[in-house]
């Protein structure tokens, strides 16, 4: 009876000893393996390529360019995604299931093809968005977006746009509904009700879901790639570089190993915070 | 009750148009009638969707990703059933630690992944292989099986085995006639949402896939990487239709809120 | 010997003991009750008779056979548990059929005893509903038919009727009473409603921390409470100079105890005193007969039967 939980898990440990934990611990040591352009991967224990990432400047460079996209990202989701959540909590009933499908479908259809739309609608001078913000007025040259971090930026925060309406959705539930009204009937303009009693409440849904989107953005590729292109490079799409086209494994290995332990430590720092912070929120 | 102001409403509006247009527009310009990108203004042409079955590649590609995601996400829910059970019904020591493993595929980049299974793969003589494929995306599934499944088996009353158990009922009559049933609109919503992730997955297919073994969406990227064409976009527009479709179906038997948000599918009151 | 023995039965998880040495015995045909506080220790007895829960020790025996032998499936017992437990994949008449089914009753024999227990609970027309197209009261109604078609020797009700408001209750009481006089099974039912218990039952037992504080019939227990826990569990008591009273039991008198009413409240049928005494606050309940009563504020004098 003791062994009957661990029975049930079995196939899945199977699973992730063998085909999660060895490949991750391989490429763990892959990043200390050595590398010439004749000789291919030498199976030996050297730092050099963490050297390499560590203290080369364009490495720092393009490190500093996936943080600061991801960060903007993130800023840009949060800004935009938390006020849109909040109005579709607070629209009447098929209207509310119509739009929320509207905006959490798209996190279902293939990356390749919506960030396809945004290089279709980037696209060189002629581009849409230039032609729209230069039919309002905003703008008297059409701006480069295709290759350039804006561009990727603004691609990347719709292709992760869905997963913070979605977090900030999901705290909006737990809302009861009566305390707003509640705060109405003290007295309390609507503006005040959203700063005072709504938006401390919805917080914790508000970081989760940027933890969620930095993350993801990150670490994101086929956007970078195809926004970006050759000349933009993210760590991501650097990795991808090393490993496909120079095929220095090692190498790329330790770009991949630096990322996923920066993310692992910024979601670890964040999830401290929103634990000290909205304990008693949780609780 | 409360309603929404017209500046909401505007901002409203000007928030789905910017979550529409990119797929929009491509679906517009797959009906050009040009050789070349352009919106179909006066003239509206299938000839792009035609020139998609000159190009053998993106037909085998997207069979290849259907039986794909197929594969590997029944074998994702076979696998997730007895955990959940394990992890809905008992407690025991390192649950949590097995929980948060088998949920950890969501929060590893797919970079890493990917990286991680070509060296794997390589290794053991599975690069580029379709079996590679499937044991790579039965892993990034699993997390999306395995919630749903857990929501419907944490929503499943113990008490209902039981009153079959007092009536008589065997450990497989309770298991084929109550307990099955009960969890399988868990089962099936669980594969359908391991299914598009899989269709979907482009970043860690795109280092595992050989010239042989190429997903739909990596075939997509490869070649907009190459050129962005019209033909491209009529396929985008194809994998859209079909997505959407789905989408409308599973929110129709599910409702997609409690797909992606995975809350229990609770049969009590 | 009695036809449902529990001896010295006794769970414990970890240190502590959900139930602690509780030996009963229930003859045929009996209503008895088990009545406590939460987490006194109702449900897990009761699983243990139904065989969801192991005894740590003790014995379960069901006309003289041990029922610790016998697999959970093959007791024949019936359950009506707390949440109903109604199959909610299957219709009313195929979660009635189950039971019957399991023990390879034939289908038209299924048929004609599904519709007769239907029929007993009043739900002859409900057989193609879905559970959850039913009120509560209906359900329960169902979990009771379920339980009772398999014509069990036991009958197991766990706080059957604790999700019913406060009508709906005291109808399913009087309904449940009728059901278990005229089909005779001998019955255990779990609540934590003293007045319920006292309703349906021909004894009750009063647990407390896993052990029976007192076994005997309703008034009797009432009236002669062999613990201050079974007192005040049974309803509201006075301890006055070491005697417990009960409230109904006290009258205004011309001469006795000498108080102040401090508060007066208005119950319907009857009134309710709280009385400020030398022997402290003294609660007083008489019967609205349209007579003229004391007031906040009054001088009073207590009186009650064998009080010197
Ligand atoms: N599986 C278990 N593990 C640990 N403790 C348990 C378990 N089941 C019951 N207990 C404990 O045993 C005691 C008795 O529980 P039981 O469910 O029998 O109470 P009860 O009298 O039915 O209460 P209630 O009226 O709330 O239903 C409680 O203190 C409870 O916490
Ligand atoms: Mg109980």
């Amino acid at each position: 009876m003791r062994a009957a939980p661990y029975l049930l898990c079995v196939p899945a440990l199977v699973l992730f000893a063998g085909v999660v934990i060895v490949p991750l611990s391989m490429t763990v040591l892959l990043s200390f393996h050595d590398w010439g352009q004749y000789k291919g991967i030498e199976p030996v224990f050297i730092l050099k390529n963490w050297h390499e990432v560590l203290s080369d400047s364009y490495f720092h460079e393009m490190f500093a360019r996936t943080f600061r996209v991801a960060f903007f990202v993130t800023l840009l989701a949060a800004l935009f995604g938390a006020p849109e959540a909040y109005i579709l909590n607070r629209m009447r009933s098929p209207w509310r299931g119509i739009f929320l499908l509207v905006i959490l479908g798209p996190l279902l259809i293939s990356v390749v093809a919506r960030t396809l739309g945004w290089a279709l609608l980037f696209g060189g001078n002629s581009g849409l968005v230039n032609k729209a913000l230069m039919g309002m007025g905003l703008i008297s040259a059409p701006l480069p977006f295709m290759f350039t971090e804006v561009g990727v930026v603004v691609a990347l925060t719709h292709v992760l746009m869905p997963y913070m309406v979605l977090a900030v959705w999901a705290s909006l539930q737990r809302l009861d509904p009566q305390v707003e009204n509640a705060a109405v009937a003290l007295g309390a303009g609507p503006f005040t009700v959203l700063r005072r009693i709504v938006l401390p409440q919805v917080m914790p849904g508000i970081l989760s879901g940027a933890v969620i989107v930095f993350a993801l953005a990150a670490s994101a590729f086929a956007t970078p790639a195809i926004i970006g292109g050759r000349r933009l490079k993210v760590a991501s799409t650097l990795a991808y570089d090393e490993f496909l086209n120079t095929l220095n494994w090692p190498l790329g290995a330790a770009v991949a190993v630096l990322l996923l332990l920066a993310l692992i430590a910024v979601i670890w720092g964040a999830n401290r915070l929103v634990e000290r912070r909205y304990a008693q929120v949780f609780a | 009750m409360s309603r929404n102001g017209p500046i909401a409403l505007t901002y409203h509006v000007l928030f789905v148009s910017f979550m529409l247009a990119p797929i929009l527009v491509v679906c517009f310009v797959a009906f050009t009638p040009e050789g070349y990108l352009s919106f179909p203004t006066d003239r509206w042409s299938l000839r792009w969707f035609y020139a998609i079955a000159q190009y053998p590649e993106f037909i085998s590609a997207f069979w290849r990703s259907l039986w794909l995601g197929a594969i590997s996400s029944a074998i994702a829910v076979g696998i997730s059933v007895p955990a959940a059970l394990a992890i809905a019904r008992y407690r025991f020591p390192g649950r949590e630690a097995m929980t948060a493993l088998f949920m950890s595929p969501l929060m590893i980049p797919h970079l890493v992944l990917g990286i991680a299974f070509l060296r794997f793969f390589t290794q053991i003589g599975l690069g580029g292989t379709f079996t590679g494929l499937v044991l790579s995306h039965i892993v990034v599934v699993i997390p999306f099986a395995l919630r749903l499944t857990l929501a419907s088996a944490v929503g499943l009353d113990r008490s209902i085995e039981h009153a079959a158990v007092s009536l008589g009922a065997s450990e497989s009559v309770v298991l084929r006639r109550i307990t099955l049933p009960l969890v399988l609109p868990g089962l099936v919503s669980g594969w359908a949402l391991a299914f598009i992730n899989s269709f979907d997955e482009v970043t860690m297919t795109v280092f595992i896939a050989a010239p042989g073994t190429e997903t739909l969406p990596v075939r997509m990227f490869l070649y907009i990487q190459d050129n962005i064409d019209p033909l491209v976009t009529s396929v985008s527009a194809c994998v859209i239709a079909i997505t959407v479709a789905a989408l409308l179906v599973l929110d129709r038997a599910f409702g997609l809120e409690r797909l992606l948000i995975g809350r229990s599918a609770g049969h009590g009151r | 010997m009695a036809f449902l023995e529990l001896e010295k039965l006794t769970r414990s998880f970890g240190a502590h003991n959900a139930v602690d040495g509780l030996t009963l015995g229930v003859e045929k045909g009996e209503f008895v009750a088990l009545l406590g506080p939460s987490g006194c220790g109702k449900t897990t007895t009761l699983q243990m008779i139904a065989g969801f829960v192991e005894p740590t020790s003790g014995a379960i025996r069901l006309g003289g056979k041990d029922l610790l032998a016998i697999k959970p499936a093959k007791r024949g017992l019936g359950i009506v548990f707390q949440s109903y437990a109604l199959f909610p994949h299957m219709t009313v008449a195929e979660n009635v059929a189950f039971g019957l089914e399991m023990q390879g009753v034939a289908a038209a024999e299924r048929r004609t005893r599904v519709a007769e227990t239907l029929e007993l609970v009043g739900l002859g027309a409900f057989g193609a509903r879905f559970p959850r197209q039913m009120s509560g009261g209906q359900q329960q109604r169902v979990a009771l038919a379920r339980a009772l078609v398999i014509r069990p020797q036991v009958l197991l009700l766990d706080e059957p009727l604790s999700n019913l408001d406060a009508k709906l209750r005291e109808g399913m009481q009087i309904e449940l009473r009728q059901i278990q006089r005229t089909v005779g099974t001998t019955t255990i039912l779990v609540t934590h409603d003293q007045a319920e218990a006292m309703a349906l039952s021909d004894r009750i037992v009063v647990m407390n921390q896993g052990k029976a504080e007192q076994i005997g019939p309703p008034h009797e227990a009432y009236e002669r409470p062999a613990t201050p826990f079974v007192a005040n569990f049974l309803g509201k008591t006075n301890l006055v100079n070491g005697a417990t009273v009960r409230p109904e039991r006290i009258s205004f008198a011309e001469s006795g105890l000498a108080g102040t009413v401090r508060t007066r409240i208005f119950q319907g049928n009857h009134w309710l005193y709280q009385v400020d005494t030398a022997s402290g606050l003294v609660t007083v309940i008489r019967q609205n007969t349209g007579e003229a009563m004391p007031g906040e504020g009054d001088a009073v004098h207590l009186g009650w039967e064998g009080r010197a």
